[in-house]
């Protein structure tokens, strides 16, 4: 099934989902012929996408709207704080290309701070799933819950078979081990996934855990994290501000306990424009670049400790 | 419309203003931007809109959204005159306990939307007529229109896109009062020649006198004003309108009254004297 196939079957059953892009059609070329007038392009307009889409919802309707990530969150960004957000209206928000999915677009086109932008609207949730199949469930997820909701397109085929069922608010854990707990979320957890199996190989035995979604989050999968595991490495395509990182300190911090937390992320600039695959390997996302700078953390961390090398 | 028709609107527009000026003591209100459109809400509520308190929640209703958020004091007293709003919560003006304050909530009763940041509700407004059309409803969505509100380029995205899906069950009636916070609009970004913008935009136009209550049933007796173009009413206000003490003043936007100076200005309103304000503005733009 895809994307756009789920779509016509979430908006088959429920006569109230509108589908809305603003002229952002890669992932639902073929709605337009099959949903009529309940597929609405209003053109290059975000924050009018956003505005009618609140508009729509007052009148009982449930828009899922598509643009590019950065433009859906960042232009927009006011129209979803003050008419979806401070009215919770069930305006379900799908942001293409986020992340390292822009690819070559540059700058301009990378959202690398939609999650810290979108979950720090009161009552706005966001989901990030780590492949097309996950997606699937995410969307048909977010359509049946009543609140807003914003969602990381993700395209990519998964990495490994996904056992456990998609509920918001539960990491799936996909290695267990002690440690070191991996967090991750969206289109770099396969590398993830890879990094694990490398680092096993070499006898350090990986947590990994997918987060699904950064809001809710799964606290009680953090903190048994924290608890559970010598280090705790974070890894997204996000800013080092306010994604994964941000939120594993905050429910550390909460619960007044200290972890040594360790972020890969993309600290303080912009990646550079290439393919995905190039991406990833120039900015330290490779599964051997992962696993190297994990391993490099959790041994720098028994060396503070003084257990190794000792 | 008859001359005891027109009476009987006047008398209304009265208590609406009166209404105004006792939400402009104690913390104030936006005085100036209320008394422009307090004729046109008063009028669209007697006579235009299909709403009434016991139809607030119908799906079939009328629906006026306020764009121009700042000028709220002019619906809470028009929603007090036509019973959906209780008067004594006029009393309640930014009291924490309430939610009748600067801006819109619609937890008031009759309050379609909340608004107060400028150019959201043409794009909201544009989605429940686009509702409207796809669930093959009758009814009309009305937005009040700030002038200065004519800068926000949203405003504009919304009017190409209702134009291109001709939604003709959608009203923009614009308050062109000629002032924005704290100048004159031709003095800073000139919107002139607005209807004609409107109409190179795909609108159907027609500009009135925004305080002549034959004026507006003309007008709005005629909606569409063109077949399958959304239409936009320009009208012609006056800032601080009914007060010759506060009219066309560009530090009388927004002010907080002493209640010995709102005695003098109902009674200015009247029919008294002018009434002699010294209150100082407060600057919140």
């Amino acid at each position: 099934v895809t994307y756009e196939e789920r779509l016509l079957e979430i908006a088959e059953t429920n006569p109230d989902v509108v589908v809305m892009t603003a002229e952002n059609r890669a992932a639902i070329r073929n709605v337009p012929q099959s949903l009529g007038p309940r597929f609405i392009d209003v053109g290059v307009a975000e924050q009018t996408l956003v505005g009618a889409a609140a508009g729509l919802a007052l009148r009982g309707r449930v828009p899922v709207a598509h643009a590019l990530a950065a433009f859906l969150t960042m232009r927009a960004f006011e129209f979803i704080r003050t008419d979806v957000g401070i009215a919770q209206l069930p305006v379900k928000l799908v942001g293409a290309f986020a992340g390292f999915l822009s690819e070559a677009n540059g700058p301009t086109h990378q959202a690398l701070e939609d999650v810290a932008l979108m979950r720090g609207i009161p009552g706005v949730n966001v989901s990030c799933p780590a492949d097309h199949e996950e997606m699937l469930a995410a969307v048909s997820s977010m359509v049946d819950d009543r609140a807003p909701w914003y969602m990381r397109y993700n395209p990519l085929q998964p990495a490994w078979r996904h056992r456990a069922p998609f509920v918001p608010g539960v990491a799936e854990m996909v290695t267990d081990g002690t440690d070191v707990a991996l967090l991750t979320y969206g289109c770099v957890a396969r590398e993830c996934y890879q990094a694990a199996e490398r680092l096993a190989d070499g006898g350090i035995h990986v947590r990994l855990l997918n987060m699904r979604t950064l809001k809710p989050v799964d606290e009680a999968a953090i903190l048994a994290a924290v608890r559970e595991t010598t280090i705790v490495v974070t890894v997204e395509d996000h800013f080092a501000i306010g994604g994964v990182a941000s939120i594993v300190a905050e429910v550390a911090a909460a619960n007044q306990i200290t972890v040594p937390l360790y972020s890969i992320a993309l600290a303080g600039r912009w990646f550079r424009p290439a393919l995905f695959a190039d991406v990833l390997e120039c900015e330290g996302f490779s599964p051997e670049q992962i696993a190297s700078r994990v391993s490099a953390a959790y041994a720098g961390r028994h060396d503070a400790r003084g257990d190794v090398h000792a | 419309m008859t001359p005891e028709a027109r009476a009987a609107l006047c008398e209304r527009a009265l208590r609406v203003r009166e209404r105004i000026i006792r939400m402009s003591t104690g913390g104030g209100c936006f005085i100036g931007a209320s008394l422009s459109c307090a004729d046109l809400i008063l009028f669209l509520y007697a006579s235009v809109l299909n709403v009434t308190p016991e139809t607030i929640a119908s799906p079939e209703r009328d629906y006026l959204f306020l764009s121009k958020g700042h000028d709220v004091p002019a619906l809470y007293g028009t929603l007090a005159e036509f019973g959906f709003l209780d008067e004594a919560r006029l009393s309640h003006h930014l009291s924490p306990k309430d939610s009748i304050y600067w801006h819109p909530n619609r937890a008031v009763s009759g309050v379609e939307f909340h608004s107060g940041s400028l150019g959201h509700l043409p794009a909201v407004a544009l989605g429940v007529a686009m509702d409207i059309k796809m669930s093959g409803g009758a009814n009309r969505v009305f937005v009040i229109v700030g002038d200065g509100e004519l800068n926000e380029g949203s405003v504009w995205e919304a009017a190409l896109v209702a134009a291109a899906r001709r939604l003709d069950n959608l009203i923009f009636v614009v308050d062109r009062n000629e002032f924005q916070a704290n100048v004159r609009t031709e003095d800073l970004v000139p919107l002139e020649p607005i209807a004609a913008k409107f109409a190179a935009f795909g609108w159907g136009t027609d500009r009135i006198d925004g305080h002549d209550f034959n004026a507006m049933e003309r007008c709005f007796a005629r909606l569409p004003i063109e077949r399958g173009k959304p239409s936009v009413v320009v009208a012609d206000t006056v800032r601080g309108k009914g007060l010759a003490s506060l009219e066309r003043r560009a530090d009388r936007w927004f002010v907080a009254f002493t209640r010995e100076e709102a005695a003098a200005l109902i009674d200015e309103l009247r029919g008294g004297a002018e009434a002699v304000v010294e209150s100082s503005v407060r600057m919140v733009r």
